[in-house]
């Protein structure tokens, strides 16, 4: 069924179809619109769940952790401060190998109070072991609920599922919501190795020194790794299944591309029809969109970037004192490489500032005049 | 014994937890659970935030209540427990008391605002605080369960603490939760009873437990339960249970209390007092006593 859907309510849709057991959520802006309309599914019978009214989004977290534990299914929703103030629970979430999905919209960070997009707040928590999925349109904000409770529930992590605050949570299009059934057969009921069950007592987390902490590390890293087969095998099923295929990086007219732009959520979206616009005029420009941050897709990135001429990195956040963060990730996966292209980093569009498609193209051009990267270059700012 | 009707049920036989914890020698919260887990039972799981007990059940991978437990976050001993219950709930798991077993620094201080969520929500959990009236684990830090002139680490002899221990018991009774109890291990059927009562009735339940701590409040191991008899027979913690928020009910009517000095004098945390600290004291714990029976229509 195609329906006009808002960001926001394609989480809710994602949620409702993945048969989500409790929800537990705190009302923050732009996320707000997620658990209404979740709370009104839940409240009219469509979805048998448990909605916890929480009182914070640190309790929001930590009831999805105790649901997620005791065997359930837990999704909540947040945004900037909200995540920010989860960020305890988010590191427990890991430790505990909960396997929730968490819907964040990108907002800036205060002060001043700000409310538009901007990825300080999902990239500060890119330590804490939650795999990261960046969306570019709603339907890949639906799709990817679906299927981040497929790959969180196989390695046991949770997955972080983020949207730019109004140019996607706000916008409507169409979305093809997918038949229940073939969800259900796509994504099979949580049923976790280790529960809290009388029947069967264990305590979990409890005090663990250097002699074994360092093990449980380990194993999470190698979760993490083995996840990036995981998201490519389960996007690769889900194109089988809904006709649209996912990895954890998506190629645009990579082919001949001399220049590359890498770009995450919206941006690359526009990154796209700056693409064209610039094809046609005859430049061999080509965009790699990183969908996935968390696990890093160390083999698409450096397959993607050998032997092109420039590689330009665009990010809508900053990592004060280095730089931005997309950025250096991608710089630092190519050191090792035997052919390395320059690699310049620009940032823009912090606190929701519009980034349009001759602004990617002013970039491009920009870009293509300098010998030399340069660890910072800014666009668009006032000063 | 002075008393009212909670002193007639036996001790359940059966006991959960196993030998083996970690806890000091003579801890009131080591005796606490034990005596709680004979009541609840085995069906029962733990939500345990930061606190002596994240210690007492023992290092990973051992434990020593037989009992699921989850170790969470400082302030998240109910919130977490909310979100087992919703969890127990979908899936058709009715008949398992789901407690949140917490400090007092993780009740009266860092997790007094999920424990409020729940009560206001009337999430079906028993949240259990095993007061020994100060952040023990952490080597006898202050809280807001501290007394009136107790001696900790941050509130030393020449600063001794110079406000009154919080009032939970009011505070979770403006929440209007169903059932509110306190206890100590010197009654033992009494706080079988309440917690059996506690396990029957559906919504937030709320038991505060004294558990005096012979390294925090520098007494003898040996004068634990001596100590919880001298603090309900001295009026400073009354055996009380509250229906609805409303419905206040005195359990042992002191009419013969022993005079505070006799409950102050063998705690070292007290030694510093002089003659009209402990004056003081007794005048407090005397209003306070008024209160309660005001409450409990007995004035």
């Amino acid at each position: 069924m195609r329906k006009v859907l808002m960001g926001n309510h394609a989480l809710s849709y994602g949620a409702t179809l993945s048969r989500v057991q409790v929800i537990a959520a705190y009302p923050i802006t732009p996320q707000t619109q997620v658990v209404e309309l979740l709370s009104e599914i839940v409240a009219d019978g469509k979805l048998k769940a448990k909605f916890i009214r929480v009182e914070s989004e640190h309790s929001a977290m930590a009831a999805c952790i105790g649901a997620s534990a005791a065997g359930a299914r837990a999704f909540t929703a947040t945004s900037a401060q909200g995540l920010a103030l989860m960020h305890e629970m988010l590191h427990w979430a890991v430790g505990a190998r909960t396997p929730i999905v968490l819907g964040n919209i990108n907002r800036a960070m205060a002060p001043p109070w700000t409310i538009w997009t901007e990825q300080n707040d999902s990239l500060s928590q890119r330590d804490t072991g939650w795999m990261q999925v960046y969306c570019q349109n709603n339907q890949e904000v639906l799709d990817s609920v679906i299927q981040a409770y497929k790959v969180s529930e196989r390695v046991l992590l949770p997955t972080m599922i983020v949207l730019d605050a109004f140019v996607l949570s706000h916008t409507y299009e169409v979305v093809d919501i997918p038949e229940q059934e073939k969800v259900d057969e796509y994504l099979p009921p949580y049923n976790p190795p280790y529960r809290l069950d009388p029947d069967e007592p264990h305590a979990f987390g409890g005090l663990t020194g250097p002699d074994g902490y360092f093990e449980l590390r380990y194993i999470i890293e190698k979760a993490m790794e083995e996840s990036r087969e995981v998201w490519r095998e389960t996007g690769k099923e889900f194109g089988e299944v809904f006709g649209r295929e996912y990895g954890l990086t998506e190629e645009y007219k990579t082919g001949d591309a001399e220049f590359l732009i890498v770009a995450s959520a919206t941006i690359a979206s526009t990154a796209r029809v700056a693409v064209d616009v610039m094809r046609e005029k005859g430049k061999k420009v080509g965009l790699l969109r990183i969908r996935v941050i968390r696990p890093f897709p160390f083999d698409e990135v450096r397959e993607c970037l050998k032997g092109r001429k420039k590689v330009l990195v665009i990010d809508r956040n900053v990592s004060f004192g280095f730089g931005g963060i997309f950025y250096q990730e991608v710089k630092s996966a190519m050191y090792n490489e035997e052919h390395r292209p320059p690699i310049f980093g620009i940032i823009t569009g912090l606190g929701g500032r519009d980034v349009r498609v001759e602004d990617i193209m002013e970039m491009v051009e920009d870009v293509e005049r300098r010998e030399k990267p340069e660890d910072i270059i800014w666009k668009g700012v006032r000063v | 014994m002075e008393g009212g009707e909670g002193m007639r049920l036996p001790l359940p036989e059966r006991e959960v937890m196993t030998p083996g914890h970690l806890a000091c020698q003579g801890c009131g919260a080591a005796l606490t659970m034990r005596l709680a887990l004979k009541a609840l039972g085995p069906r029962t799981v733990l939500s345990i935030p930061a606190c002596c007990w994240s210690v007492i059940d023992g290092p990973f991978p051992h434990s020593t209540v037989n009992v699921p437990l989850f170790h969470t976050a400082f302030e998240t001993a109910a919130s977490t427990a909310s979100g087992i219950r919703a969890a127990f709930e979908i899936l058709g798991k009715e008949d398992v008391n789901v407690v949140a077993w917490a400090g007092d620094g993780g009740t009266y201080d860092i997790g007094i605002q999920a424990l409020s969520g729940a009560a206001e929500r009337n999430d079906n959990i028993i949240y259990i605080c095993y007061d020994n009236e100060a952040y023990m684990n952490t080597g006898i830090q202050r809280s807001a369960a501290t007394p009136l002139g107790a001696w900790t680490t941050t509130t030393p002899v020449k600063h001794p603490k110079s406000e009154p221990k919080k009032d939970m018991v009011s505070i979770l009774a403006a929440h209007r939760i169903p059932y509110i109890a306190t206890a100590t291990i010197a009654y033992p059927e009494d706080l079988v009873r309440k917690l059996e009562r506690a396990k029957e009735t559906k919504g937030t339940k709320f038991i505060l437990i004294l558990s005096p701590c012979p390294p925090g409040w520098k007494t003898r191991p040996e004068d634990t339960v001596k100590l919880s008899r001298l603090a309900v027979q001295s009026r400073v913690f009354p055996l009380l249970e509250i229906e609805n928020g409303e419905k206040w009910i005195l359990n042992m009517n002191i009419k013969k209390p022993v005079p505070v000095v006799e409950y102050l004098k063998p705690q070292g945390r007290f030694r510093h007092l002089k003659e009209e600290d402990i004056q003081r004291i007794q005048e407090y714990v005397d209003k306070e006593w008024e209160r309660i029976l005001k409450r409990c229509g007995l004035a």
